[in-house]
């Protein structure tokens, strides 16, 4: 098993750019998630550092060692494709065998191992079958299967639940994660749903239009988002944006929205002119005594909380609030922010302004 | 009675049915006749009207394999007949003198349609899987360059190739037909190809280069089995047309490397052309395409409709 370093790596295909100078640190046996919207590059990332596409430039490190340039064959590196790419004209032990066959591995171990593997995976019963009748987490498994038999230094997954229905999918992620649990294999996982990423990751990098834009452990990137995309992108319902035109000094632990003053956590960088307040809604409370006031646009019900649609001042904001709290459609009501749990940001840039909540975070970039 | 929207009613079922075995029997009588012949008395072929019960004799397929002679009846008196196609000839007091050029001709046949095919299978599959798998400069101008060869009928540049071909010697040689059916054939084989490869996803060989085999391993391993029915198919196209053509192996072929098609109707009997032999030789020269299309039949179906609904 083994760490993988990104170092500055770019991919453009023709005038398209995929991926724009991007690094980060995979560690050894770390469950490491790309996220990001459909576009972003963080499949082309993931298909360099398997060795299916060659960066323009930049290096990656698989252990100490410059692998970039190297073909896929020479990285003892597994990769799972979403749509599975068993090999069709193979039944299922032939499929798993693929690739140890290719090292030269005897007959007899290769039965062994190829055993072993669907033991692990609950597969045993269908080793003779062809591919083509199993149902799609069956393929899962064996594409799973394919990739950890012939243990790799590391696991590369091309979404790899986005073809299964949703109901299986939950049943597969538990299962994946079990199964790195168990492996304890560096993986390097692709996804575009955030509650998957958040589930599963020990480390999230978020990409967006080419760039990397945070990189953490899901509470990092959850709660300390280093750009207003990140904090769109992750939670559902997403970070509410105030937008409010003012500014902030070094050291402030206030704002001024619509005349009203805000709490904050205290900034250790300041800002003028078009900023946003980011606040998530489970960050937002009702209360009677709050100055800043809105009034309820619809409620949606969620058994042991609800999502409260707010419109006020500064935009319209949903709040997740106790199932038990009453709002009527219609009515004014205070709003208390949780003011240590504020993210500000520069409208401009899109960059979250540091602050004691975030300043660990953001100083590694 | 309930109707379905999909499913066609027994009544149409019947229709349609009726309607394929009606095409089917008018599209066949001409192979029947042709197979019949084969089987008639040179006088019975020739016959007015044309007769469709007969007596049916082997004639034709031993004038279409041997070459004879007339001889005095003291001859034929002092060597009765021999073998069961010795006694045949002998009705019209003659005597075989040797093989015809028959089996020549089709052995020829077999080279030079076989071998261009696999030729130009084997060239199409590697044009197609370049065009269909890597950034190729120009690759549409190129691909359509590829198809523009087959715009015009072959036959317009014969003159051209016949003297370049005398020039290089490749006339009437076996090397020579197959280069020149290839070369027809190669524009149809890269397009086909290309369409089936196009659709094998790109997943499987990338798959297999992560496996840790090599591109030509993962081409060899895992795209050539995925595009079977592709190839079965372009490779039955290919070999009904080198087969079957005509023209340029009468213009470019008269001996060594001659095809069947030019032989068969040279094929001249006594007072006329021998059409039971003539029969005889297109029944048989019908067969190989038939059997190889019969062996790659299930292929073919699945070719023709393949790509044809996304899965």
């Amino acid at each position: 098993m083994a760490q993988i370093q990104i170092k500055n790596i770019r991919k453009e295909f023709g005038d398209f750019t995929a991926v724009k100078e991007s690094s980060f640190t995979i560690e050894d046996g770390e469950f490491f998630m790309l996220l990001g919207p459909s576009g972003c590059g963080k499949t082309t990332t993931l298909r360099m550092i398997a060795g299916l596409e060659l960066p323009t430039s930049g290096e990656i490190y698989l252990d100490g060692e410059e692998i970039s340039q190297l073909p896929p064959s020479q990285r003892d590196i597994a990769f799972v494709f979403q749509m599975f790419a068993l090999y069709p004209h193979m039944n299922v032990r032939k499929n798993l065998s693929y690739p140890l066959v290719s090292q030269g591995m005897p007959r007899a171990q290769v039965k062994a191992k190829v055993e072993e593997v669907a033991n692990i995976l609950g597969i045993q019963d269908m080793l003779n079958k062809p591919v083509g009748g199993l149902s799609g987490g069956d393929r899962q498994r064996v594409a799973l299967g394919r990739a950890i038999v012939r243990d790799p230094k590391a696991f590369m997954m091309d979404e790899p639940l986005g073809a299964l229905d949703a109901e299986f999918r939950e049943h597969m992620a538990e299962e994946l994660r079990a199964l790195h649990d168990r492996m304890n294999a560096t993986t390097v996982y692709v996804t575009h749903d955030q509650l998957e990423a958040m589930q599963m990751g020990d480390k999230i990098v978020v990409m967006n239009n080419a760039v990397v834009e945070q990189f953490g452990t899901p509470q990092e990137v959850y709660d300390k988002p280093a750009t207003m995309f990140v904090a769109d992108f992750i939670g559902s319902p997403s970070m509410n944006f105030l937008p409010f035109e003012g500014a902030v000094s070094e050291g402030a632990t206030s704002v001024t929205l619509n005349g009203q003053t805000l709490g904050i956590p205290q900034q250790r960088q300041g800002a003028s002119g078009k900023l946003v307040y980011g606040v998530r809604p489970e960050h937002i409370k009702l209360s009677d005594t709050g100055d800043y006031r809105g009034e309820v646009i619809t409620t949606e019900y969620l058994g042991t909380t609800q999502i409260i649609t707010l419109d006020t001042p500064n935009g319209e904001l949903k709040a997740r609030v106790d199932s038990a709290q009453v709002a009527t459609v219609g009515e004014k009501v205070g709003l208390s922010f949780e003011a240590p749990k504020i993210t500000l940001f520069d409208e401009a840039t899109g960059a979250a302004l540091i602050s004691e909540l975030n300043e660990k975070v953001l100083a590694h970039g | 009675m309930s109707f379905s929207v999909t499913e066609p009613s027994k009544r149409s079922k019947w229709f349609a049915g009726t309607m394929v075995i009606l095409y089917a029997l008018i599209t066949m009588v001409p192979l029947v006749w042709i197979m019949l012949t084969g089987f008639k008395s040179p006088s019975d072929a020739i016959s007015y009207p044309p007769k469709v019960l007969f007596e049916p004799t082997l004639e034709g397929y031993v004038n279409l394999f041997t070459t004879r002679t007339r001889q005095t009846d003291d001859f034929l008196a002092a060597n009765p007949p021999q073998t069961w196609y010795d006694e045949i000839v002998r009705e019209y007091d003659m005597v075989i003198a040797g093989p015809s050029k028959f089996g020549e001709r089709f052995l020829n046949s077999v080279i030079i349609g076989f071998g261009s095919t696999f030729l130009s299978i084997v060239l199409g599959t590697l044009a197609a899987y370049a065009f269909s798998r890597f950034k190729i400069p120009l690759a549409d101008d190129l691909l359509f360059f590829i198809l523009s060869t087959r715009m015009m009928p072959p036959i317009a540049v014969a003159i051209p190739i016949f003297l370049m071909y005398r020039q290089l010697g490749l006339s009437d040689t076996h090397l020579g037909m197959i280069l020149l059916y290839t070369a027809v054939n190669i524009s149809l084989a890269v397009w086909l190809l290309k369409g089936f490869i196009d659709e094998i996803p790109r997943e499987y060989e990338e798959a297999a280069l992560i496996d840790g085999y090599t591109r030509f391993q993962a081409f060899y391993k895992v795209v050539l089995p995925q595009a079977a029915t592709g190839i079965a198919s372009t490779a039955i196209f290919c070999l009904i047309f080198a087969w079957n053509e005509y023209a340029f192996a009468v213009l470019l072929t008269s001996g060594t490397a001659q095809t069947a098609p030019p032989f068969i109707p040279t094929i001249i009997g006594v007072g006329g052309l021998d059409w039971p032999a003539v029969a005889a030789g297109a029944t048989i020269f019908l067969l190989p395409v038939m059997i190889f299309t019969i062996l790659l039949r299930k292929h073919l179906l699945r070719g023709i409709t393949f790509g044809a609904v996304r899965k």
